[in-house]
């Protein structure tokens, strides 16, 4: 998504001390970025077992409804009190990275997230790095509870799209984020 | 698609195969803003890359507001990254075959300002062009001495260095007779969620580029060009290595924030 609007930058006496800079332009990982990606594989934000520990899993799938067993995800959230490093709690890294299996499945352990700001429901950030996709693609994982209404993120989704956000409960301590890169049930993405 | 393909014009050679993909057609994503709609470069519907046929989103993107979550990014703190891991040339006990180069450049925003203590990770083909994947099965030797694999934290001011060994052009199977150009994957973290990127450094005066269909997913040439290296005299040691320069710029995604920074 960069924009090929030429930089305003100039060269002399008035030029500012950090110049305007156009962006790299995003790539694929291609079929290969494990050897490069997998040494950070982190599924666990939170021990498993440990207090408030959730396990978020889910598939994902591609337009066809088949599974995508090369891609990679990352999830990006703040601790139970809505904090990002460095105030957050100690040993709280927020991030996550996990590959898809053979099946297109993934599993995070996590908590649920502290608000982050005033009608922000739980969330968190998910990308979703695959071959065939020239960029991330970026969606928001919903906790059980959100208001459609009062989150301004939510809102500004059409209503019958909005399910796709929202994981769901399956089972005790487990709840399920499907993943549709695209087709009848495609996830809402986001541009940033 | 027509936008697509007259934005977008390789030079055509049938012989290679190097066609737009016609067949599935899908409205590409936009991103709008208002009234506005903003240009995506590359697009998830890349027309010359198979792949991404049946993995684009096919319903327009949200435009996400920047929020706290968008505004933070992960921290990589010391401990977790040797000096050693911008090696790749000493991960074995011997030394891996081929071209030895230096890779330096800079994370930089694209508000100019270097980003500092944040994650850099590269992978890449061996000089046969061949990865270390088990599911890479272009008949071209392994290197027991490569891996392919580097990492890095950008120093304070958003300095990297990889030493390595020049890859290889590699054949796959998005056409027939289709060759991947030289490159270096690329992964990287900014000061924001929205920051993160995944690139891949392609390098000067490389005959596949022009021909490439995931370069070319990237519509804008000049934007292309931006993920080319320049030879650098700088970096080159004498009976040593030749040196790259690569500047990777994150950021400026939206033309304007839709909530300010507070």
């Amino acid at each position: 998504m960069t924009t090929s609007t030429p930089s305003t930058a100039t060269e002399g006496p008035s030029a500012p001390e950090h110049p305007a800079l156009l962006p790299t332009p995003s790539q694929t990982v291609g079929p290969y970025f494990a050897i490069g990606l997998r040494w950070l594989t982190r599924p666990d934000l939170v021990p498993p077992g440990s207090p408030g520990a959730l396990r978020l899993i889910g598939r994902v799938l591609d337009a066809e409804g088949r599974p995508v067993p090369d891609a990679v995800l990352e999830l990006w959230q703040a601790d139970p009190e809505g904090r990002f490093p460095p105030e957050s709690a100690p040993g709280w890294t927020g991030f996550g990275r996990c590959p898809t299996d053979e099946e297109g499945r993934f599993a995070f352990t996590t908590v649920v997230p502290g608000p982050v700001g005033p009608g922000q429901a739980p969330h968190a950030d998910l990308s979703v790095f695959a071959r065939g996709l020239v960029q991330r693609l970026l969606t928001r994982v919903y906790f059980p509870g959100a208001d459609p209404e009062r989150d301004p993120v939510l809102a500004a989704v059409p209503p019958e799209r909005r399910a796709t956000l929202l994981a769901k409960p399956e089972g005790p301590g487990t709840l399920r984020f499907d993943v549709h890169l695209a087709g009848e049930d495609e996830t809402v993405f986001f541009a940033w | 698609m027509t936008a697509v393909t007259e934005r977008y014009d390789p030079p055509t050679d049938a012989t290679r195969g190097l066609h737009p993909i016609t067949t599935d057609p899908v409205p590409e994503p936009t991103v709008q803003v208002g009234t506005t709609t903003l240009p995506m470069d590359p697009p998830y519907r890349a027309p010359l890359y198979r792949s991404s046929l049946a993995r684009c989103p096919r319903q327009p993107l949200v435009p996400l507001p920047h929020g706290p979550t968008e505004r933070a990014a992960p921290l990589f703190g010391e401990g977790l990254v040797r000096p050693e891991d911008a090696d790749l040339t000493h991960q074995h006990p011997g030394e891996p075959l081929g071209e030895r180069i230096r890779v330096t450049g800079r994370l930089l925003g694209s508000d100019g300002r270097p980003i500092a203590h944040q994650l850099v990770e590269i992978w890449q083909a061996n000089a046969a062009g061949r990865y270390a994947h088990q599911v890479d099965q272009h008949p071209a030797p392994l290197d027991p001495n490569f891996t392919g694999t580097g990492r890095s934290l950008t120093d304070d001011q958003g300095w990297f260095s990889f030493l390595t060994i020049k890859p290889g052009a590699y054949p796959w199977r998005n056409h027939p007779n289709a060759w991947r150009p030289a490159h270096i994957h690329f992964s990287v973290f900014g000061r924001a969620f929205t920051e993160r990127l995944v690139t891949q450094m392609y390098f000067p005066g490389d005959p596949l580029l022009e021909h490439d269909a995931i370069a070319g997913s990237v519509r804008d040439p000049k934007a292309r060009q931006r993920m080319v290296a320049r030879f650098d005299w700088e970096h080159t040691e004498d009976h040593w290595c030749l040196g790259y320069r690569f500047d990777v710029v994150v950021g400026g995604h939206l033309a304007t924030p839709l909530e300010p920074a507070s």
